[in-house]
């Protein structure tokens, strides 16, 4: 059930080829390391292989000398020459660059850059740099770094906390005291990350001519041009950066903005050459700044005897690296559904972020929804656990209702729509529960160890970022948009301009098919183009799983815009009252007397050509641009800290079904099955396609992925080798079944649908490992399970 | 080191080029032939992305050498296209089943993908996850690249090639 | 990540590669599959002046029986290993583990004998020769010397192999004895087809009353080298094989593993898991020699 019942979609809702797809398969993407800009040289940067020191010297002559060498930067130059980047939290003296000034604060920090005529020769060069560092005890473990005698990742902040913030929402201690039981638990994700294929990398070209800043990357990210020309010390109207370079991959980690900075820098140092820096895999896996929530929460949560959770205490500790960006405010976001789906009558809040000697910390797929879900389903089975209920059932009894919708839940977020029984319904039937169960206990009885999990997940969509306001309250922003312009051009063809990027999203065929299913025109038909910052829209980017509301927002009010016109063009030109005009495929009659109507070509002739057949005061052409506010949003939080924030709820119901091998601790994920409820769904395959691959992201935060350090702040995960990643091995054939419904508050009913797989994955997976650990007696709590955890866990069970 | 000119077949082709002896095949399609459709993904021959065809099977072009490719015969994605650049049977499976999203594990995918359908246009789900095992996706979790693998081997079948 | 400097040569005949070592002395290596050398060269982990490229030396290529062994020449590529008749027909134990080993991208290109010079702890087929005792064959310039694959391996990546000599060849003996031969591999690694945390393979000969006459039983991953278990396969020989005689004869081996405690499995885990492996791998082996455990 793709669309709400009723509706008779001719484009949205119907399985179409996806526009972007045919230049990916010929070979024809055009991604950064495509980019071809003549004259480009190329940057290669030395790291640091302590986890702290003190840089004391930095001999750079010989790489100086070194063939094809054009010159080598580090840290001092950029402090005097660039602005420190940006953070979201309030930590003035927490500096950040591209090259480590001073200090280096983490094991494969860039201390110095080469630039030279390839990359080669810039790797050559690198080698010769001599440095002289003073290694000094680095702190690794977050609880630790928060004690007052810990070693300082940034001496000048005093503190390693980035931020602390203490939220009550309802009556939480009056619930707790009212409630039969409470449970306390330790739970913790593993630092991972989303490690997109292609690593990051940008270009950048300053012209001097035009006194302007070109830059090509592969981005994901709001706010990318601001932070350039911020830190460039540049006016943001000379900086282009062009949006229509194809992206390898994102979800979230493409920031790449010291990366950028460097690369402007040496632009302009260089006289405007172009300079160009591709992360090679080493350098992404330690120094791109890329990891992803690592987080301990310590949960305690009520309930009745009846299974009824009451409310939850939540303290939350994320470990943002040496430098957090936008990092922590990954700990802001999932107030959008820090009760999950359930009717859970308060909450106690109290998230931490603080700084250690490793790797920067970048959002990531749900911008800490996952983490924060797998917290929630895993208080959700322990309860069940507890009281001896099925976890099928407990959900069903805390579930909001179909009918409580829009429900608002203790922190204010109205959550729009939903069915969340329907969705696990459905999701079960397609699961042949009852046969699962069989099998599992099969299994079981054969000596073996099998599960089965239940994952119950929201997914906030459509993005409202009030929550950087609840973490900084100097960040006035109310305003979270996305804009689209449309335009039909002088032969009648339709072309969409969105005004940021893409990493796989299939943007382009959004656009296409929403002004097609508008304009009753064939997508295929309709170009999407990408705008580049100048000539630019506004825009948020491309995350917080909001581009189908808002984008596609946006792309029809600039479509009901265009339509508006041409329909007043006819009204004038009939003569007749607009009311009385009908719509097909682009002509217009008049509803009483058929036979009298303007074609498409007619009226796009009067637009662009005749002037005089213009209503009075009509502008000629056909354009219009339509910027798009987030729906509910606009306000700010009132005095008990509650706020709308993402408006779109999407929900998605896991069943993965999971045997483990006793003697190794292997997991075999044998079957795994989904239940999703976007609303209305644009693409039917792009979704599909979302969701399996979020789950796959999952399967590998839950079993496989984790950045590892040594105790001494070594980092030991710097390869595919060492960090592990699922593949089709590793990830069954999964099984999905969708449901509808539509949001109240979009142009088609549409939610986003781009992270839910990943947000509930882990939190399913974590179910089904703990229900095959549950006939031992044991269980686990941390991310990821892998199969040494898991047998070491069976060897103690054993000898307790 | 000097480089040294390099003779081989690209796609049918007779081709000729220079290189390094350090430069990898991959580099060298890329760099030296412009043929951007093979990806850099790890450069440590583990995701996949590089995946072309040598001498008729499906390699690691980062783990190769471009002199080593000297008198052979490499087939990359742009040699699955039609004379006109058109895409050819098994890329339009890929894109009738979405076997994709980012596109940048793709090539890597249809390669190995050819080279199984040229042995095998019935192959079981084994045979797909054998053929594909070695070729890391993170956007698709490899269903609807199954989709596609399979797609493409029953047209395959049914045009009788 | 690209490679430092070298010259690379294409070595014409077995004559010239040796040459070639030879004079190039530690400042060359070998390059045949490159799958594990190429990796290092791009970290900078290797910097050879020069590569002594392997791969067009046509004699040196091939699987061929050869008495009571089955030959592999060095640049015998994997996949034609895995395809192979005559390895199918007298190596069952290296049948068995030939599947467990990369990818097939891997090993389009990946050689039998660069495996056994690389030795991994953990590989594949390093386990089989030294569960097989197989002879490698070092070559130089100037001499050719067999070494028993048990002293072969010094060491994680550690070889007897001097810096002037190849690996040209290797022998693995054929089991010829009356009665039924069987052979299992076990391996656990986090994802099929990586490098293998802790590997077990068995092989054993069942005469017709089901009495073990003869077994073969290594182990990776849980010390420097692949590790024979002769004492283990003595206190099988001569018995018809049981749960309970397994279990008994594999106690205490443990005490001989000194594994690696890293990332991708602790020491513990290691110690444990290689003798659940081993014990799979004996069940196999009898299974398929038409035997069964009781």
């Amino acid at each position: 059930m793709s669309a709400p019942p009723g509706s008779n979609y001719h484009y949205v809702a119907r399985k179409r080829r996806v526009k972007e797809d045919k230049r990916f398969v010929t070979g024809k993407g055009k991604y950064i390391q495509d980019v071809a800009v003549q004259d480009t040289k190329h940057v290669a940067v030395l790291a640091s292989p302590h986890p702290r020191a003190k840089i004391l010297s930095i001999n750079a002559e010989a790489a100086l000398a070194a063939p094809g060498v054009l010159t080598v930067l580090t840290g001092d130059e950029l402090a005097e020459h660039t602005s420190p980047l940006y953070h979201g939290p309030d930590v003035p003296n927490l500096r950040w660059y591209p090259l480590a000034h001073q200090l280096t604060r983490y094991a494969g920090e860039w201390v110095a850059a080469v630039v030279a005529e390839d990359r080669y020769a810039a790797e050559d060069a690198v080698e010769l740099i001599e440095v002289v560092y003073e290694p000094l005890e680095p702190v690794v473990d977050p609880e630790e770094a928060l004690k007052p005698d810990a070693p300082l990742v940034h001496p000048d902040q005093g503190t390693n906390l980035v931020l602390e913030k203490d939220f009550v929402w309802g009556p939480v201690e009056e619930d707790f005291a009212a409630a039969d039981h409470v449970l306390s638990f330790r739970a913790r994700w593993g630092r991972s990350s989303t490690v997109p294929i292609e690593t990051f990398g940008a270009m950048a070209q300053w012209d001097g001519g035009t006194e302007s800043l070109q830059v090509w990357a592969s981005i994901q990210m709001p706010n990318y041009q601001e932070q350039i020309a911020n830190a460039m010390r540049l006016p943001l109207n000379s900086v282009r950066v062009h949006q229509d370079v194809d992206v390898g991959g994102s979800y979230g980690v493409k920031r790449g903005i010291k990366h950028t900075v460097l690369v402007a820098y040496l632009s302009k140092k260089l006289g405007g050459v172009p300079v160009c820096f591709i992360e090679d895999r080493l350098t992404n896996m330690s120094g791109g700044d890329a990891h992803g929530p690592d987080r301990i929460f310590y949960t305690d949560v009520a309930f009745t005897n009846d299974g009824v959770i009451k409310s939850m205490k939540i303290k939350a500790i994320d470990d943002c690296g040496a430098y957090p960006g936008r990092g922590p405010f990954q700990l802001g976001k999932p107030i959008a559904a820090l009760v999950g789906p359930y009717k859970i009558n308060s909450v106690h809040y109290h998230p931490i972020s603080v700084s250690t000697n490793k790797t920067g910390q970048v959002p990531v797929r749900g911008m800490g929804q996952g983490p924060t879900n797998f917290m929630i389903e895993l208080a959700v089975d322990k309860v069940a656990r507890h009281l001896k209920m099925h976890r099928i059932e407990v959900r069903q009894r805390n579930f909001v209702r179909h009918d409580e919708f829009p429900y608002l839940n203790p922190t204010g977020t109205k959550y729009d729509s939903g069915d969340y029984h329907t969705v696990l319904e459905k999701t079960l039937e397609l699961a042949d529960f009852q046969n699962l169960v069989k099998r599992r206990d099969e299994i079981r009885a054969a000596g073996n160890l099998a599960g089965i999990g239940i994952g119950a997940c929201l997914e906030p969509s459509g993005g409202n970022n009030m929550f950087e306001y609840l973490l900084n309250p100097k960040l006035e922003i109310s305003t979270f948009m996305e804009g689209c312009q449309v335009r039909i051009d002088s032969t009648g063809n339709i072309i969409g301009t969105m005004g940021t990027t893409t990493s796989g999203q299939g943007h382009e065929t959004l656009v296409a098919t929403i002004l097609g299913e508008e304009f009753q025109k064939d997508p295929d038909e309709i170009r999407v183009i990408h705008a580049d910052t100048l000539a630019g829209l506004p825009t948020r980017s491309p995350v917080a799983s909001r581009m189908a509301v808002m984008l596609g927002g946006a792309a029809d009010g600039a479509a009901q815009k265009v339509k508006k016109q041409l329909h007043e063009i006819a009204a004038h030109n009939l003569e007749v009252p607009i009311g009385q005009l009908e719509y097909n495929n682009g002509d217009i009659s008049d509803r009483n007397d058929p036979s009298r109507k303007l074609t498409w070509a007619e009226l796009v002739n009067i637009a662009h050509r005749r002037y005089d057949l213009l209503p009075d005061g009509m502008e000629p052409g056909l354009q219009a641009l339509h910027v798009m506010q987030v729906p509910l949003g606009g306000d700010y939080p009132d005095e008990n800290n509650r706020v709308q924030l993402y408006p779109c709820f999407s929900f998605q119901a896991h069943i993965p079904f999971v045997e483990i091998d006793p003697g190794t601790g292997k997991v075999t994920v044998h079957e795994y099955f989904i239940g999703h409820d976007c609303g209305t769904v644009i693409n039917p395959d792009i979704v599909r396609g979302m969701i399996i691959g979020g789950v796959a992201h999952g399967i590998g935060a839950a079993l496989y992925e984790k950045f590892s350090y040594g105790e001494d702040g070594q980092f030991l995960s710097g390869t595919f080798v060492d960090y592990v990643m699922p593949s089709t091995f590793e990830v069954p054939y999964v099984k999905d079944v969708e449901h509808c419904t539509p949001s109240p508050l979009t142009s088609h009913g549409q939610k986003g649908s781009g992270e839910g797989g990943y947000l509930g994955a882990p939190a399913a997976m974590a179910s089904a490992v703990n229900d095959a650990l549950y006939p031992l007696g044991l269980s686990l709590e941390e991310l990821p399970m892998r199969m040494t955890d898991i047998e070491a866990l069976l060897h103690e069970g054993r000898h307790k | 080191m000097s480089r040294r000119d390099i003779s081989l077949t690209i796609n049918g082709k007779a081709t000729t080029g220079v290189a390094e002896p350090r430069m990898t095949l991959l580099d060298f399609l890329r760099d030296e032939l412009h043929l951007s459709g093979t990806h850099m993904g790890c450069e440590h021959g583990v995701c996949g992305a590089c995946t072309v065809i040598v001498n008729g099977e499906p390699i690691r072009s980062c783990l190769m050498l471009a002199v080593q490719a000297d008198g052979n015969t490499v087939q990359t994605v742009e040699g699955l296209c039609q004379e006109d650049g058109e895409p050819g049977l098994l890329q339009d499976a890929f894109r009738d089943a979405h076997g994709m999203q980012c596109g940048y594990c793709t090539p890597g995918m249809l390669m190995s993908a050819h080279a199984l359908l040229q042995e095998n246009l019935s192959p079981s789900d084994e045979d797909i996850r054998e053929a594909i095992g070695g070729n890391i996706c993170r956007c698709t979790g490899y269903t609807q690249i199954i989709d596609a693998i399979r797609l493409a081997g029953e047209r395959m079948k049914e045009q009788g090639s | 990540m690209k490679a430092a400097p070298f010259d690379h040569i294409a070595a014409t005949s077995a004559e010239h590669a040796l040459q070639l070592l030879g004079e190039a002395g530690d400042d060359g290596m070998v390059l045949a599959g490159g799958q594990t050398l190429v990796p290092m060269l791009a970290m900078r982990l290797a910097r050879p002046s020069v590569l002594i490229d392997i791969n067009g030396i046509a004699d040196w290529a091939g699987i061929d029986v050869s008495g009571d062994a089955v030959r592999i020449k060095t640049a015998t590529r994997q996949t034609a290993a895995l395809k192979s008749d005559v390895i199918a027909e007298n190596l069952p134990l290296l049948a068995k583990a030939l599947p467990w080993v990369g990818h097939h991208q891997t090993r389009n290109r990946g050689t039998v004998g660069g495996s056994i010079a690389h030795g991994d702890p953990a590989a594949e087929i390093p386990l089989v020769a030294v569960a097989l005792g197989a002879e490698i064959k070092l070559h130089s310039q100037t001499a050719a010397r067999p070494v028993a694959a048990d002293s072969f391996y010094q060491g994680p990546m550690m070889s007897d192999r001097n810096e002037d000599e190849i690996l040209v060849e290797i022998d693995f003996p054929i089991w010829r004895d009356a009665g039924r031969t069987g052979a299992g591999f076990h391996e656990v690694a986090e994802r099929h087809g990586d490098f293998a945390v802790v590997s077990a393979g068995a092989q054993v000969l069942l005469d017709d009353a089901g009495v073990c006459q003869k077994a073969a039983i290594a182990v990776g991953g849980v010390s420097g080298t692949p590790a024979r278990l002769r004492d283990a396969e003595a206190n099988l020989i001569g018995n018809v094989l049981s749960e309970n005689l397994i279990d008994e004869a594999l106690t205490g081996i443990g005490d001989h593993m000194d594994p690696a405690d890293d990332l991708h499995g602790s020491a513990d885990y290691r110690r444990r898991v290689a003798r659940v492996l081993i014990g799979r791998a004996l069940a196999d082996a009898v299974a398929d020699a038409g035997g069964s455990l009781s």
